[in-house]
């Protein structure tokens, strides 16, 4: 079952041209779904394979194109969510470098399924040179007649064109992705209305992620049912991982869902082990929103069982002693790293990207990275770690959108897991100024791939 | 009529109310009125697309409806959650909201100056009030504070940024009351400012609202600024006649100078007629106006501190109704 379903052909030379696409069995799927298939069929399939969206939250994709309002008369939007901007993450690019006629095959299968005949691929502004990439096959595929009026004398139109953002990570977020694409500040929209009901310029709307899109080519091509047989439980089909850190082989993997994490970070298949030979501290299994795993919760759950690459065993514990999955940005540091400093990292990059619109998140984001900016550079104080833990609560839960979430939950997760390493910042603040708590503690760390 | 018009009841604190389908929770308690009217710092009923930024009117659903009994998840803005039918819903007795509550006020004080002391606002500031009800009096927030230089965004307002709390209603106010809006907010996240695109000027003949709409001092008339504090003025209702808006006005008066006119806001610090420039910047003399009488005004509020002559009673209205 080691069989790859959207890097099958990543290695062949020229993927990226329509005809070395086309020669490897591309757009095979479309000429299938026109000529056999119903749209209604296609949502079929795609909810047969259990598939789930790849953008971090993993709502199942055939339900949510099924909650797609059918008004007569009013056009439907099916829109691709390029805006990967999660730290940790960079499965998107990789994919839409390497074969964006996949991306393309997807977007026309899936846009066929919901009735969209105008489509749009959101890309993130600061993936400017795969906009051109992308394009450059949206031309081609003009050329060769799998998008415009008609395809393949079907019947069904699709125009499809790239939108490119510029460079907000709340664009990521799909009413946000909607404002920015009808032209709008990127404020998130208060829901309900669902974009299902009332999206792009009012309309029905129908948002995804990239490797979700791709993911449809191989449903349509194989079948739901086989679909589902990748993976494991509800964690159907395969997923893009992308591995960074302190690994052997940092990249992008596809990898079947259910493998266990220890395979994962130490096979030489994937990631290749701790690189120097230092031994694992914490991992971020999903990208930087997720809660933080420290090292002996990385392979095993607290029940003592071996954690799986799945949406359903990474989210085992909860956030006491769980994570997500996420959107695959699988991050893993070693003894010699910090803790706090990372915390900070990832808090400082909330704080520069919330988009201002509601209170807490506004206002906690900035705090929250001032006052963990002090911790490190060791002018804190025993009672900020509680503070940020109060702020932290003040900011979940209590936001129009998720980023508020996202801001607080990595602050949460570290504080939960390494408070010692937060009140050795205080205790030590000549100490933490030179060197990192990893190093100063290294004997504190047991191996756990023994 | 009520078959084809069904009412939907929720219960807020306890106390049962009937509603037409669609109103929201907030909407919902204001008929009920009291103290189990959520504060609200950014929903504005006369603005459509106004509300749910500023958290402050979070509250628990403690039932969701009759068909689906269960909790929400989380705390929801009473501004923009529809009621459903069988919905039960706590403000004040639920100490989760308080808590919020009391989280929302102190993200929107971190970076607020609290200069009320010098602020045209004071005694008239939602957010003073907010603050006073739901507030701490000390702060654990120990960095500078975010400010920005004070602009002129047009003739009669005087911006000062260092004091919005964001609540966009200004914004709201110059796209659905004047015919071209000039000012928006830039940049994002704390960083976010109101802002005129390359310091162009509000001219239009309403544009003058966005004060009344401000919760905070961030937007002020220049024709008032640190003329007085609002509690050494006599707020009067007057009217004259005026060709393009109601000017049902208030009139604000320092002995028989008038010192600033706003429109008149109910209790809940909102505008239900608007007013037009030449009313509330041009119209100073006391010729220019019909005084009606005395404003009515909340006794809790600051403003009822002062004085009114003996021969004109405040409370005539309440003393004929009994």
């Amino acid at each position: 079952m080691d069989r790859k379903l959207l890097l099958e052909h990543i290695g062949v030379e020229g993927i990226h041209t329509h005809d070395v696409y086309r020669k490897q069995g591309g757009y095979k799927a479309v000429e299938k779904a026109l000529k056999s298939m119903s749209p209604d069929d296609i949502v079929e399939e795609v909810k047969k394979s259990g598939l789930r969206g790849r953008g971090g939250a993993g709502f199942p994709t055939g339900m949510k194109w099924s909650f797609i309002a059918k008004p007569e008369g009013v056009p439907r939007h099916f829109l691709c969510n390029a805006d990967e901007s999660e730290p940790g993450t960079f499965k998107d690019r990789y994919l839409m470098e390497k074969i964006p006629h996949l991306l393309i095959e997807g977007m026309i299968l899936s846009s066929y399924a919901l009735g969209c005949n105008q489509s749009y691929i959101y890309i993130r502004g600061e993936y400017m040179y795969i906009l051109q990439i992308l394009e450059k096959a949206i031309a081609e595929a003009y050329a060769n007649g799998w998008l415009g009026k008609n395809i393949k004398g079907s019947g069904f139109d699709l125009e499809l064109a790239v939108s490119a953002g510029a460079g907000a990570y709340i664009c990521g977020e799909e009413t946000a992705l909607i404002e920015s694409l009808e032209g709008k500040r990127g404020n998130p929209r208060i829901k309900p209305p669902f974009p299902a009901v009332k999206g792009l310029w009012g309309r029905p709307t129908v948002v995804n992620n990239v490797e979700t899109i791709a993911a449809v080519v191989p449903i349509v091509n194989e079948g739901g049912d086989a679909y589902a047989q990748f993976g494991i439980g509800r964690s159907t089909g395969t997923k893009l991982i992308s591995a960074a850190g302190n690994i052997n082989k940092p990249g992008v993997y596809e990898i079947n869902m259910g493998i266990t994490v220890e395979e994962f970070i130490y096979s030489d298949t994937y990631c290749g082990g701790m690189k120097n030979g230092k031994k694992l501290k914490a991992c971020v299994p999903g990208g930087s929103s997720v809660p933080i795993l420290p090292h002996y919760l990385v392979c095993k759950t607290a029940a003592g069982e071996d954690r799986l690459m799945s949406y359903e065993s990474l989210a085992d514990g909860g956030f006491v002693t769980g994570s997500m999955l996420g959107s695959g940005g699988f991050v893993v540091y070693d003894e010699d790293q910090c803790i706090v400093r990372n915390t900070w990292n990832f808090t400082r990059f909330y704080h520069h990207e919330s988009c201002g619109q509601c209170s807490p998140c506004r206002e906690g984001t900035g705090w929250m990275e001032k006052v963990l900016h002090r911790l490190d550079y060791g002018h804190g104080k025993m009672e900020d770690i509680d503070l940020l833990w109060d702020i932290q609560r003040k900011i979940e839960g209590n936001t129009i959108c998720p980023l508020g979430d996202a801001a607080a939950w990595p602050v949460a997760a570290a504080i939960r897991h390494f408070r010692e390493e937060f009140e050795w910042h205080v205790n030590e603040p000549k100490l933490c100024i030179t060197k990192n708590y990893g190093l100063v503690n290294e004997k504190k760390f047991e191996p756990v791939n023994a | 009529m009520s078959e084809t018009n069904p009412k939907f009841k929720v219960t807020i604190d306890g106390i049962e109310v009937e509603v037409d389908p669609g109103t929201t929770i907030l909407n919902a308690a204001r008929m009920i009125g009291g103290d189990v009217v959520p504060p609200a710092m950014c929903y504005y009923s006369s603005l459509e697309g106004s509300g749910g930024k500023c958290r402050t009117c979070l509250v628990e659903v403690s039932k969701s409806s009759e068909k689906d009994p269960r909790p929400m998840p989380k705390l929801v803005a009473s501004c923009f959650t529809p009621i459903m039918d069988g919905m039960e819903v706590k403000n004040k007795s639920s100490e989760k909201v308080i808590d919020a509550r009391a989280g929302v006020v102190e993200m929107l004080l971190i970076n607020h100056p609290l200069d009320c002391p010098v602020c045209d606002q004071a005694g008239e500031c939602d957010l003073q009030n907010l603050a006073y009800e739901h507030g701490k009096s000390t702060t654990r927030y120990e960095f500078e504070r975010r400010t920005f230089d004070k602009v002129d965004i047009g003739e009669y307002i005087k911006l000062h940024m260092t004091r919005c709390i964001l609540c966009y209603r200004c914004v709201y106010t110059a796209n659905q009351l004047t015919d071209k809006r000039e000012h928006g907010v830039l940049k994002r996240g704390d960083a976010a400012e109101i802002g005129t695109f390359i310091e162009k000027n509000l001219k239009n003949d309403f544009i003058g609202n966005v004060i009344d709409v401000c919760p905070v001092g961030a937007l002020t008339d220049k024709t008032f600024r640190f003329r007085s504090r609002v509690w050494y003025t006599k707020p009067m209702d007057a009217h004259r006649a005026c060709k393009c808006c109601s000017s049902k006005a208030v009139v604000w008066m320092i002995g028989d100078e008038i010192a600033r006119v706003t429109a008149r806001k109910d209790q809940y610090g909102e505008v239900k007629e608007f007013i037009c420039n030449e009313c509330r910047f041009e119209k100073k003399e006391k010729s220019d106006w019909i005084i009606e009488g005395p404003r009515h005004i909340e006794r809790s509020s600051v403003i009822s501190a002062n004085h009114y002559e003996v021969d004109a009673p405040v409370h005539t209205p309440l003393l004929n109704k009994a």
